[in-house]
């Protein structure tokens, strides 16, 4: 479960009830605060953190009782106790760590050259109008056509080995943080540059001192964009035509109806994306830490 | 060799515009001498900022030629030192990473300069707050780090274009009065831009009117009142006979135009 103040920063601070929060959270809060001062201050600054188990352990109680009252046959809803039984055995004969990498492998190569082509091509945008004006139809004319209807072309074209999941990738992570890098190069503040042109600042030192600070809080917003689009990417391009990563395994599972093996896929895809996202959660948190100041009076 | 310190010459200004242009500055020629505090009084919209832009480097004029110590000025010079009206610090930056950027582009930072910076920030009353950014600071004390700044680059010459505008009337009083005491101790030659009549009187040698659209030098006022200054001072009858002076002269150039 994600909590929504983290997506969206200049949310309210949310207090824990909105999230389909089971019972057993609502019990344990009050515990929580009769222990000592450290306990209850850590649970105030990462509400979210202290809930998790909680709300993982309500959301598993809910699923082993909904499987146990309707006896759910295996392959249309395993129990928690199958899924992970299936994932220690894949863990145990190393299927699970191969089609995992194979996937971050494809979402890895995919973001290296998705994001640097937006970038460098977003700048160039972001610096020239007329470059915009001219590109810019093209642009997002490709991104009226689904990802699903360009991804079986690819793999007609390019085979159905890493290169075709790579190029899927490569246009899902594309578009958004190639808006995100014009809209943040076109907004650097005007008076900052008429500063760095009075102070003789070279090209380089405009782009690397003023340009790339100032459009880096836009630039996060789409790039948190596209590491979740990358592993869709991934996830699609290999729902298509593969033999190996978590997407096959989905398509396999299916094939064979075994359930809980789809459940071991999808679950590492969110472990994937989830891990990817906080890595650049915490990247941005860490590179914009100006921005977490509060205001002060001084004078 | 009798060069003046800086002069203008015959500098006209248009903007262009869809169609037409738009005239700012038309035929404005004086000079400065090195040492002088000159400030250039006029209305909204006669050219003020224009003519600090072009003065500094950041514009080239449609007509006409600035000289600074002899030699055109085509592009912004090192020897020119800015403080514009908005407080353009880099918010990512701590005010004294922020004075520091001017050094930094053209040479490595040494332990030397962070001290000086330091220095010039206590002396702005600022040495508790070098490691706060921009959004920490009060819009006074933005100013003066934007003022730290440019004299942390030792100009010959400092260009302002209505400095405090921005700040209540209090905290700009007060900044005046920082700004001429630093401008004494390092008989600095400065040229601002402001639209208060007082605020003129009180720091300048030498008061320029612009007025008129285009804007036009209307008169040159020499400011004969002892230094250091004092606030009182400007109550002083010279000193309310100069200010009637020049805004009579005010007057004269401006017709605010109809719009077309």
């Amino acid at each position: 479960m994600k909590d929504s103040s983290i997506l969206f920063p200049g949310a309210p601070a949310d207090d824990g009830t909105d999230q389909g929060t089971p019972p057993a959270f609502e019990q344990s809060a009050p515990q929580h605060r009769r222990k000592t001062g450290r306990v209850g201050d850590w649970v105030a600054r990462h509400p979210a953190l202290a809930a998790f188990p909680f709300v993982l352990g309500g959301a598993l109680l809910l699923w082993e009782a909904l499987v146990r009252w309707q006896e759910y046959p295996v392959f249309i809803l395993p129990r928690p106790g199958h899924v992970l039984q299936k994932t220690l055995a894949m863990a145990a004969d190393g299927s699970l760590l191969r089609h995992t990498r194979a996937t971050a492998t494809e979402i890895g190569a995919g973001l290296l050259i998705g994001l640097t082509l937006a970038f460098i091509l977003g700048y160039w945008l972001g610096r020239s109008r007329t470059l915009d004006r001219i590109l810019s139809p093209y642009l997002v004319a490709s991104q009226t056509i689904p990802v699903v209807a360009i991804a079986p072309l690819l793999v007609i074209w390019f085979g159905s080995g890493l290169l075709s999941k790579v190029l899927v990738t490569t246009i899902m992570v594309f578009f958004p943080t190639l808006v995100s890098t014009v809209v943040g190069i076109r907004n650097v503040d005007a008076d900052l540059r008429e500063l760095m042109r009075s102070l003789r600042a070279s090209r380089r030192q405009l782009f690397l001192k003023l340009e790339l600070p100032a459009a880096l809080p836009v630039i996060f917003g789409g790039l948190k964009l596209s590491v979740i689009l990358a592993v869709v990417g991934a996830v699609v391009g290999e729902f298509v035509g593969a033999d190996v990563g978590l997407g096959f395994l989905i398509n396999l599972g299916r094939g064979v109806l075994d359930t809980p093996m789809i459940f071991v896929a999808v679950l590492m895809i969110v472990l994937l994306a989830q891990s990817m996202y906080w890595t650049v959660t915490l990247l941005e948190s860490y590179l914009l830490r100006w921005k977490q100041l509060g205001l002060t009076d001084g004078d | 060799m009798t060069d003046p310190f800086l002069q203008a010459h015959n500098v006209s200004h248009n903007y262009p515009r869809p169609n037409r242009v738009t005239p700012a500055l038309a035929e404005v020629s004086f000079s400065l001498q090195e040492h002088e505090f000159v400030c250039v009084v006029g209305n909204s919209g006669s050219g003020k900022s224009t003519l600090l832009r072009i003065l500094g480097g950041l514009l080239t004029p449609t007509a006409g030629e600035v000289q600074f110590r002899g030699v055109p000025v085509r592009a912004p010079q090192p020897q020119i030192g800015f403080v514009f009206q908005n407080t353009n610090l880099m918010p990512w930056r701590t005010a004294l990473e922020n004075v520091l950027l001017p050094l930094e582009l053209h040479k490595p930072l040494d332990k030397d300069d962070r001290e000086r910076a330091c220095a010039a920030l206590a002396l702005m009353g600022l040495e508790a707050f070098a490691d706060a950014y921009p959004s920490q600071l009060s819009g006074g004390m933005a100013q003066r780090v934007t003022l730290t700044r440019a004299l942390l680059q030792s100009p010959a010459l400092l260009l302002l274009d209505e400095p405090f505008g921005a700040l209540d009337a209090l905290t700009r009083e007060r900044l005046n009065q920082e700004l001429l005491r630093l401008c004494r101790d390092r008989k600095q030659t400065a040229l601002m831009i402001t639209h208060s009549i007082q605020e003129a009187v009180f720091l300048a040698d030498r008061v320029l009117v612009l007025s008129g659209q285009p804007g036009s030098l209307q008169g040159a006022f020499s400011v004969d009142l002892p230094r250091p200054r004092t606030l009182e001072m400007l109550t002083w009858p010279q000193a309310g006979a100069l200010i009637s002076g020049i805004r009579a002269c005010l007057a004269t150039g401006a017709h605010e135009p109809l719009p077309q």
